[in-house]
């Protein structure tokens, strides 16, 4: 049974996170979008665990309580933009939304 | 105590007036109208002259004073301008040089706007003609009376404009239009100059007054290298005014004007504003020897080289015009050969005042042989026998000529032999230089007269010339008593007050040798064209008649220096100005944040992905920065 230790929290985290950054790159639909962009939030939440613990103080979990709670607000914020998109534009594609271009 | 300031502030408003009123009502005939038939067509004259007549009475009114040597308060009319130690004030200058050059000024532009009433005749702009003409009267007198520098300066400009306009009367014709630019850029030279002496001086001093310049030197005395600089730069307004040497190339073309234009402003008045200029800063010429020599040879080199054109030229206005040139040279000279110990610039400003007299009533008498001719023709060589059909014009051109080549007892024979007298005190070298151009004088004149006046008539229009009317003939009559007796009023006595000096007389020999000149003039006059010669026979005398009727090849000398030195550089500013200022930097410019913004606006995509994609790019390469 090999030790666990920081690397492999860290390794966990990084995975993670690039699986969220993958899927806020290639996915269409928004939704799927904000959620893998709760999963890169997670990671860096595991990643500050991680360090909290092995730092032997409270810093990073602070932080993570700060990241959790501010991303709450911002759930419910982004769900609410999607919804309003998706009643005006009938479609939530982030590909089909591009009226912002010049 | 008299207050002349106000006096003179009237005669300066007399012809101003005149010329705002005639502008102002210019084209309203109707108005004029209402006072009968005579005010209709020549209401403009009217009022020109009258009010010029009232500004007159006054002049003579200030005269007077100066004359009896009245008590005189002449204040500061104006603080015109104050900055720092400068202070620019609106005051006159009223003494016996001024005196004298404001009665000459009023008198011969009195003749002169009466007879333009029958000059002017058939001419629809007549309105516009007197108005300009009133205009100028008054820039002129503002030239004489100023008491300071930027004052005259402005007047002068003034003049300079009035005589633009005047030169350009006819504008319908390109001629005339160019030629009135070409007065007005030439001058401009001049006048350059004119500017940074006066800056100059005022850089020395700190004074623009000529009173408080003149007290200012004396008391504190600067580099005379510098003062002689200062004045050479005054000296070229005068160059460029009164059509020196190598700025003559303006007067010639200005007789495109109206001849009583030619008579009053490139004859008597306005061109002689630069040699009345130097006189009145006689103190600044005085007192550097350098500028004097300067002054003397650039005056003995125009009146030369004028006279030797003209005994080529074939137009009876330009033959005048160069003789004109020529005259003006002798004065300039005059004043370069002063004496400051003893006459001073007597010799130049008695000519100045002789001159006025018989160059305008020859400008008058010729102009008068244009009325009979109908205004087609100004060759001498298609004239001929005018004597007989034109006799008072006639006699009148004699007289005028007469008194310019010095014949004894008339008003120019006292001038020039001042003139010749103090030439001869003062540099033998321009004195010889002297007696030739007063020979040639006499030639170029007889040669003119001869030919226009005498022998057989030759051309349809001098066939049927008849004279002209009185009002023509008037001021005519008035200028040859003048022009006859111009050298008895005592002109030297009143400009130098010192008995002894005014009463000196140039030694005989001077005066003989003068005379031979005279003689030797007239007479080879009389040997060639006198016989009823019908071309003129110094056109045998193949490369100097050539040149001499090319007048020296001064025009086309000038347009080529103007083609190939101001054509380049104008080339090259413009090639900057086009390619480096407007093409690299301004244009450059814009293309670079346009090419810029173009690329940029490729990652500009509308999907929220490019941009994450950005962001992620960005933030990894922050982040490898950082840690590395």
């Amino acid at each position: 049974m090999i030790p666990v230790t920081l690397e492999h929290y860290l390794i966990v985290s990084g995975l993670l996170f690039s699986l969220g950054l993958a899927g806020v790159m290639t996915r269409r639909n928004a939704l799927v979008v904000f959620m893998s962009l709760e999963l890169m939030l997670n990671a860096s939440n595991l990643a500050l665990v991680a360090f909290s613990r092995f730092n032997g103080n409270l810093h990073g979990q602070v932080f993570v309580f700060f990241i959790i709670t501010v991303a709450a607000a911002e759930v419910a914020v982004g769900l609410a933009i999607i919804v309003a998109l998706f009643r005006r534009r009938q479609t939530v594609q982030v590909d089909e939304i591009t009226s912002m271009r010049l | 105590m008299e207050d002349v300031s106000g006096l003179l502030l009237r005669v300066l408003a007399g012809p101003l007036s005149a010329s705002v009123v005639i502008w102002l009502l210019c084209h309203q005939s109707k108005f004029y109208a209402d006072f009968g038939p005579i005010m209709e067509r020549q209401a403009a004259a009217i009022i020109a002259i009258a009010f010029l007549a009232g500004s007159t009475l006054f002049a003579y009114w200030a005269f007077g004073a100066v004359r009896d040597g009245a008590q005189m308060e002449n204040r500061v009319l104006y603080e015109f301008l104050s900055a720092g130690d400068l202070m620019v004030e609106i005051n006159w200058s009223l003494d016996r040089l001024s005196g004298l050059m404001m009665m000459v000024v009023c008198g011969v532009s009195l003749c002169i706007m009466v007879y333009s009433i029958g000059y002017m005749e058939e001419d629809p702009g007549v309105n516009r003609f007197f108005a300009k003409l009133s205009f100028f009267v008054f820039s002129m007198l503002g030239v004489v009376l100023s008491g300071n520098f930027l004052m005259m300066f402005i007047f002068w400009e003034l003049v300079g404009v009035s005589s633009y306009l005047l030169i350009g009367y006819w504008y319908e014709r390109p001629s005339a239009a160019d030629a009135g630019k070409k007065a007005f850029i030439v001058n401009r030279l001049g006048d350059f100059g004119f500017l940074l002496g006066i800056l100059m001086l005022w850089g020395i001093t700190g004074e623009v007054d000529f009173v408080r310049v003149k007290n200012n030197l004396a008391a504190h005395p600067v580099d005379p290298n510098l003062l002689a600089v200062a004045t050479v730069l005054i000296f070229c307004g005068a160059v460029g005014k009164s059509a020196q040497f190598p700025l003559h190339v303006w007067l010639p073309d200005a007789m495109e004007g109206p001849t009583p234009v030619s008579a009053l402003i490139h004859a008597a008045t306005m061109v002689a504003a630069g040699v009345y200029m130097l006189c009145r800063v006689s103190f600044l010429v005085f007192g550097s020897p350098v500028a004097m020599e300067i002054i003397a040879w650039t005056g003995g080199i125009t009146a030369l080289m004028a006279a030797l054109i003209a005994t080529q030229q074939n137009d009876i206005k330009r033959i005048l015009a160069y003789s004109t040139l020529s005259q003006l040279g002798y004065m300039v000279m005059a004043v370069g050969l002063s004496n400051p110990e003893g006459s001073g610039y007597m010799p130049a400003m008695f000519h100045l005042s002789t001159h006025a007299f018989f160059k305008a009533l020859l400008f008058l008498s010729a102009g008068s042989v244009i009325i009979a001719l109908h205004h087609s023709e100004q060759d001498i060589w298609k004239m001929g026998g005018l004597l007989k059909k034109l006799p008072v014009t006639g006699a009148c051109f004699a007289v005028g000529t007469l008194a310019l080549c010095g014949f004894p007892f008339m008003s120019g024979f006292y001038s020039k032999e001042a003139i010749l007298g103090l030439a001869y005190d003062r540099n033998p070298r321009l004195y010889l230089l002297a007696t030739v151009t007063a020979g040639l004088t006499a030639f170029y004149m007889f040669r003119c007269f001869f030919v226009a006046f005498l022998g057989k008539t030759r051309g349809d229009h001098a066939g049927k010339a008849k004279e002209s009317h009185w009002v023509v003939l008037a001021p005519l009559v008035v200028l040859a008593v003048a022009s006859i007796c111009g050298g008895w009023f005592g002109i030297p006595e009143w400009l130098v007050e010192n008995k002894a000096i005014s009463a000196e007389h140039a030694p005989k020999s001077v005066m003989l040798a003068a005379l031979a000149a005279f003689a030797i003039g007239a007479g080879a006059a009389a040997f060639l064209y006198a016989r009823g010669a019908t071309t003129d026979a110094l056109n045998k005398l193949p490369v100097l008649s050539w040149v001499l009727r090319n007048k020296f090849f001064f025009d086309e000398i000038y347009m080529v220096l103007v083609k190939v030195g101001q054509g380049t550089l104008a080339w090259l500013c413009g090639f900057v100005d086009r390619w480096i200022i407007a093409g690299l930097a301004v244009r450059g410019l814009a293309a670079t944040t346009r090419g810029a913004g173009q690329v940029l606006r490729l990652f500009q995509t509308g999907n929220v992905q490019t941009y994450a994609l950005w962001f992620a790019a960005g933030a990894t390469i922050i982040l490898y920065c950082l840690v590395r």
